[in-house]
């Protein structure tokens, strides 16, 4: 089976292709944005692989949480790609290819989601409890016993998540970002279970979804239609 | 040259538009569907950018099916893929620019990015009765009040414009005035055919300022102290007195838009007019021009109503006319949206 991964929730991006596990991996180039790079970087590898997208299976991408714009980057490409060869798409969320890529067994992932706050979520053997939710920093919710592993960059910008996260944990992963091989890695056994779905239905986790306020909220706080 | 189909994807704003042109036969257009967002926004009082982003990605695959399907054509038939670069919201334009050169990738064929005022300003050439080059072109949208020369596709001399709010905009910001929902301009225009005339004399802007620049924001300050000073003498507007300010509004914008458009195509010593935009979808507008114009045998262009706010036919046949000329392609693959994008930057 052919696939082809793609990562852009963070500055971070990457793109992966699995032939039958075997993980071919390539980051984006850092300092110029997605848009710039993401598609001649797929073209490159795929001809280094020798494949065409009518080759492939499936495509998989990062659908979030994460930056917006990232995530619909991943998500309008993969739709592009993939609806030229009619083939299926296999979202994967952000944090779970995280908790996956840590190697934890069970794991808690903080990835920075700015203004304040933090994507957030708890893995136990690749399985999320409960929602990745957005957090401050001083209400997300805190295991109820030890032995976590904790990754990713919102450990490093929220000290005071780090600093309550602490008693609770005894494995530290700050540095680890999303990656297109774990993104592969959990959508190749999707793809074979026919878990995946159309283009057309492919959208963004966006987790942060109150964006603005209706003019009735406005009025209803006693602000201006 | 061969003749080409060209698959264009506009989602600059509050529409996703796709559209098959195919320049066989002097061109034509194939099929087109649009997805507009007009009731989503309607809560929030206007365009929120980061919904239209999140709206457009859920719309271009279905659109593209359905005008694959009305066309009878295949994907493996078409020869490029142009979408809106800009000007518009980021978010939005990203939307389309990534699905456009990820699907013209993987198809292997070229893409165009296209402006999307240029989009507008040859939409008149979708209609039954074309205008031919060169043209003066009156482009009144919600973001732009431009009038230009056009000798061609891609040669486009900018002859004036607003030096604050465009023509759209004045309409919809007045008709909030007016306590209208959101867009107001074609509500405030329904509103006016009720007004009498005369009855609320407001200001020309610009009118015999010599020049082809437009302003439009002052027009608005005039609605609001009338508004005022009606309140103040005698409680809230009543259903009249709205409409008597509607139709003062809009005889005030139509005569200058009328005035300097005819002005300017008479300076140039050619002998047609093309209107483009939302604001060319107003009737008093094109009453008023036809009837002015007619006296100067001016010859005047709309493209169908359809195609007067944004859609993707217009960004289709622009791709299509570019590659004609043998302009602007590139091959597939890395893209840059550009939310502000000064037509006159737009190279031939
Ligand atoms: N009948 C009408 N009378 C007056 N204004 C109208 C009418 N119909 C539409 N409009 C106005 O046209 C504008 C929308 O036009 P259009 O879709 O061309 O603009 P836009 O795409 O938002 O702006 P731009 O193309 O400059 O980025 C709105 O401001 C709307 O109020
Ligand atoms: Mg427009």
């Amino acid at each position: 089976m052919n696939l082809l991964a793609i990562e852009t929730s963070t500055d971070v991006g990457s793109i992966a292709l699995w032939r039958d596990g075997e993980v071919l991996l390539r980051a984006c180039p850092t300092g110029v944005s997605h848009s710039e790079t993401l598609l001649p970087l797929i073209s490159a590898t795929m001809a280094e692989a020798g494949l065409g997208f009518a080759d492939l299976q499936g495509i998989a991408f990062g659908a979030g949480p994460g930056s917006f714009t990232g995530l619909r980057v991943a998500c309008g490409v993969a739709q592009g790609l993939a609806f030229a060869h009619d083939l299926p798409l296999i979202p994967v969320g952000t944090l779970d290819a995280m908790a996956l890529g840590s190697g934890g067994e069970r794991v808690i992932v903080a990835l920075d989601a700015r203004m304040g706050e933090v994507y957030f979520g708890y893995f136990e053997s690749g399985v999320a409890l409960g929602l990745v939710g957005v957090y401050a920093p001083a209400v997300a919710p805190l295991p109820e016993f030890g032995g976590w592993l904790a990754c990713g960059n919102g450990l490093v910008a929220y000290p005071a998540l780090h600093e309550r996260l602490a008693p609770f944990v005894s494995a530290w992963m700050p540095e680890l970002m999303p990656s297109a091989q774990a993104v592969a890695r959990l959508a190749a056994p999707r793809l074979a279970r026919g878990e995946w779905v159309d283009p057309a239905d492919a959208v963004p986790l966006y987790v942060r979804d109150k964006v603005a306020k209706t003019v009735a909220e406005r009025l209803a706080e006693g602000g201006k239609a | 040259m061969p003749p080409m189909l060209v698959l264009g994807i506009e989602s600059s704003c509050d529409e996703t538009g796709v559209a098959l042109y195919s320049t066989a036969a002097g061109g034509a257009l194939l099929a087109h569907a649009l997805h507009t967002q007009v009731v989503m926004h309607q809560a929030y009082g206007g365009v929120v950018p980061e919904l239209a982003s999140r709206d457009h990605i859920r719309r271009a695959v279905p659109l593209l099916r359905k005008v694959l399907a009305d066309s009878g054509c295949s994907l493996r038939e078409i020869d490029a893929v142009a979408y809106t670069q800009g000007p518009g919201l980021a978010g939005a334009l990203l939307v389309g620019a990534a699905f456009a050169e990820a699907l013209a990738t993987s198809l292997g064929v070229p893409t165009v990015p296209v402006h999307h005022l240029e989009g507008h300003l040859l939409s008149p050439l979708l209609s039954s009765r074309p205008p031919c080059f060169p043209f003066i072109a009156l482009l009144v949208s919600g973001g732009h009040s431009q009038l230009m020369h056009v000798t061609g596709v891609g040669h486009y001399e900018l002859l004036g414009e607003t030096l604050d709010d465009a023509a759209g905009e004045a309409f919809d910001k007045t008709a909030k005035l007016l306590g209208l929902a959101y867009p107001g301009g074609p509500a405030l225009a329904a509103l006016a055919e009720h007004g009498r005339p005369d009855r609320v004399k407001l200001p020309r802007p610009m009118l015999h300022s010599g020049d082809l620049d437009f302003s439009f924001s002052g027009l608005k300050t005039a609605v609001l102290t009338r508004v005022r000073e009606s309140i103040a003498s005698g409680g809230p507007l009543d259903e009249q007195q709205r409409a008597d300010i509607a139709r003062g509004f809009q005889d005030a914008i139509v005569e200058v838009l009328v005035k300097k458009s005819l002005r300017a195509v008479k300076d140039s010593g050619l002998k047609q007019l093309v209107v483009a935009g939302g604001v060319g979808a107003n009737r008093e507008l094109r009453r008023q021009l036809d009837a002015r114009a007619a006296k100067s045998k001016i010859a005047v262009f709309y493209p169908e109503l359809e195609f007067c706010t944004d859609n993707g036919a217009m960004i289709a046949l622009a791709g299509a006319l570019r590659l004609q000329c043998g302009a602007a392609t590139k091959p597939a693959g890395a893209f840059a949206v550009r939310p502000r994008w000064p037509l006159a930057d737009l190279l031939a």
